[in-house]
């Protein structure tokens, strides 16, 4: 695992020295939303209307958190499945966004389009919730607050420890990953 | 006759929702730190290692081990002698359960209708299970139940030719199918029998069962081990990253099931699978 460190906002020339297989430390502004903030910007998008954030060169990561104890600056926050996502990615990522966070495998159009667009998908570790916290230095509510866990969030984040799955260049991280691993019926007989 | 006020129901369930969604079990953490010392692919050793310091985290700070706090799953275990005073059991129940959420500040994550999607803002309704038992005890079972690893469970009507094999065959899928989806390593609970509605709630009962404890009898062990194997060679690993930890346990519970029926029902669980036992 080759270890990479990346400060958002992100250029193409930041995206295409990351592949898939590396260890990537984020640092910077991320932004979050899931399933009903991306229902929402899809709609904005639908009306040709303004989104509430400018994603140019940014991250999304998908998560939901738990709501901050006092004196926490957010409580658990790890990824949900960005499979639900799929369909609303690829216009996102034709705006500028260049990556999203999350954790499972992406359809096909999402893969496509981080290569048309040179974006990266990137996976933190799922149910991992209360370390990725850790790294997260700031947040504030930035658009539905009505949402609730789900509202989009500003994050300031240190370090925040992801995997690079799908890269600008076509490769996925799952499907190679379990290739390596996986033993054939005939391979153990062998043995 | 035993008489018990709900309001200690209420209270237990408030502490107990906290307690799973704070507190690894020690069966799952020990699984963890095994499988650790066993795998070969470096980033599932890495994600493993992040698991487990995670966990020692969500115990020091009496934080969720993880932001989907779930759907709270509650067994209840009622002994006919007792008799329950004060209220409704089912209302004293859930209001455990939206207590716990807000004290504890864990996340809520029910919408009231499936289509209209709006928060309930305190994590009801719980599910209930209700069954009666002898004695005039109440047994509470609390199991927070993730979105992630419940979307991609599954159920079949097989056929009773398909035997062994077939059961085999449709748990490998599901796994497979649900891949780095539902947070490997994952437990894997397999209902067998009954009827369609019974399977699946004997799939999700064969998740409480503590990790490492084979099935009673022999020949089901032995088919839970086969399952495992077969399992940990499909490679997804941990996280999907590739490897060989995708699964940490395979639990099969079973039930009578009718001349024509071979019902088949797989509850996928994700790594963080919490459940707290308390009798009253």
């Amino acid at each position: 695992m080759t270890k990479k460190y990346i400060t958002t906002p992100l250029l193409d020339e930041d995206v295409v020295t990351l592949k898939a297989g590396d260890q990537v430390f984020i640092t910077g502004v991320i932004y979050t939303a899931r399933d009903a903030a991306h229902q929402k910007l899809a709609e904005l998008l639908a009306a040709g209307q303004p989104l509430p954030i400018d994603i140019a060169g940014q991250i999304i990561y998908y998560v939901g958190p738990a709501p901050a104890k006092p004196g926490q600056v957010i409580g658990s926050a790890g990824p949900t499945t960005s499979g639900r996502m799929d369909i609303y990615t690829p216009a996102l990522l034709a705006l500028g966004l260049k990556g999203c966070i999350g954790k499972g495998a992406r359809n096909q159009s999402v893969k496509d389009a981080l290569i048309k667009y040179k974006g990266v998908y990137l996976a933190a570790t799922g149910g991992a919730a209360a370390l990725l916290a850790q790294t997260i230095r700031k947040a504030e509510v930035v658009a539905y607050p009505e949402l609730g866990a789900e509202a989009i969030y500003r994050l300031e984040v240190e370090n925040f420890p992801v995997m690079a799955v799908n890269d600008a260049f076509g490769n996925d991280l799952y499907i190679e990953g379990q290739h390596q691993y996986a033993v054939r019926e005939t391979e153990e007989n062998e043995c | 006759m035993r008489e018990l006020d709900v309001a200690v129901l209420t209270t237990a369930i408030a502490e107990m929702v906290m307690d799973a969604n704070y507190n690894l079990g020690l069966d799952v953490y020990q699984a963890l730190e095994d499988a650790l010392s066993k795998e070969q692919s470096p980033s599932g050793r890495h994600v493993l290692a992040q698991l487990v310091k995670n966990a020692d985290i969500a115990k020091t700070e009496q934080v969720p081990m993880c932001q989907d706090t779930g759907f709270a799953v509650i067994y209840v275990e009622l002994g006919q002698d007792i008799h329950l005073v004060g209220g409704d059991v089912s209302e004293a129940i859930q209001a455990g359960v939206r207590q716990g959420y807000q004290q504890g500040y864990l996340r809520n994550s029910i919408v009231a209708d499936p289509l209209r999607r709006v928060n309930t803002n305190d994590n009801t309704p719980a599910v209930i299970h209700f069954t009666v038992v002898t004695g005039e005890q109440v047994k509470l079972i609390v199991a927070p139940k993730g979105g992630g690893s419940e979307n991609v469970s599954a159920i079949k009507m097989l056929k009773p030719a398909d035997g062994v094999a077939g059961v085999m065959d449709f748990v490998v899928e599901t796994v497979q199918k649900a891949g780095s989806n539902p947070c490997p390593p994952m437990i894997i609970g397999v209902g067998i029998g009954g009827t369609f509605e019974k399977v699946t709630a004997v799939a999700k009962q064969a998740l409480l069962r503590e990790l490492g404890q084979p099935h009673a009898d022999e020949f089901y062990a032995e088919l839970e081990q086969k399952l495992l194997h077969r399992i940990n060679q499909l490679g997804i690993g941990p996280q999907g990253f590739g490897g060989n930890t995708t699964a940490l346990a395979v639990h099969i519970e079973t039930f009578a099931t009718h001349i024509a029926s071979l019902p088949v029902a797989v509850n996928i669980n994700c790594h963080a699978a919490r459940h707290f036992e308390r009798i009253l």
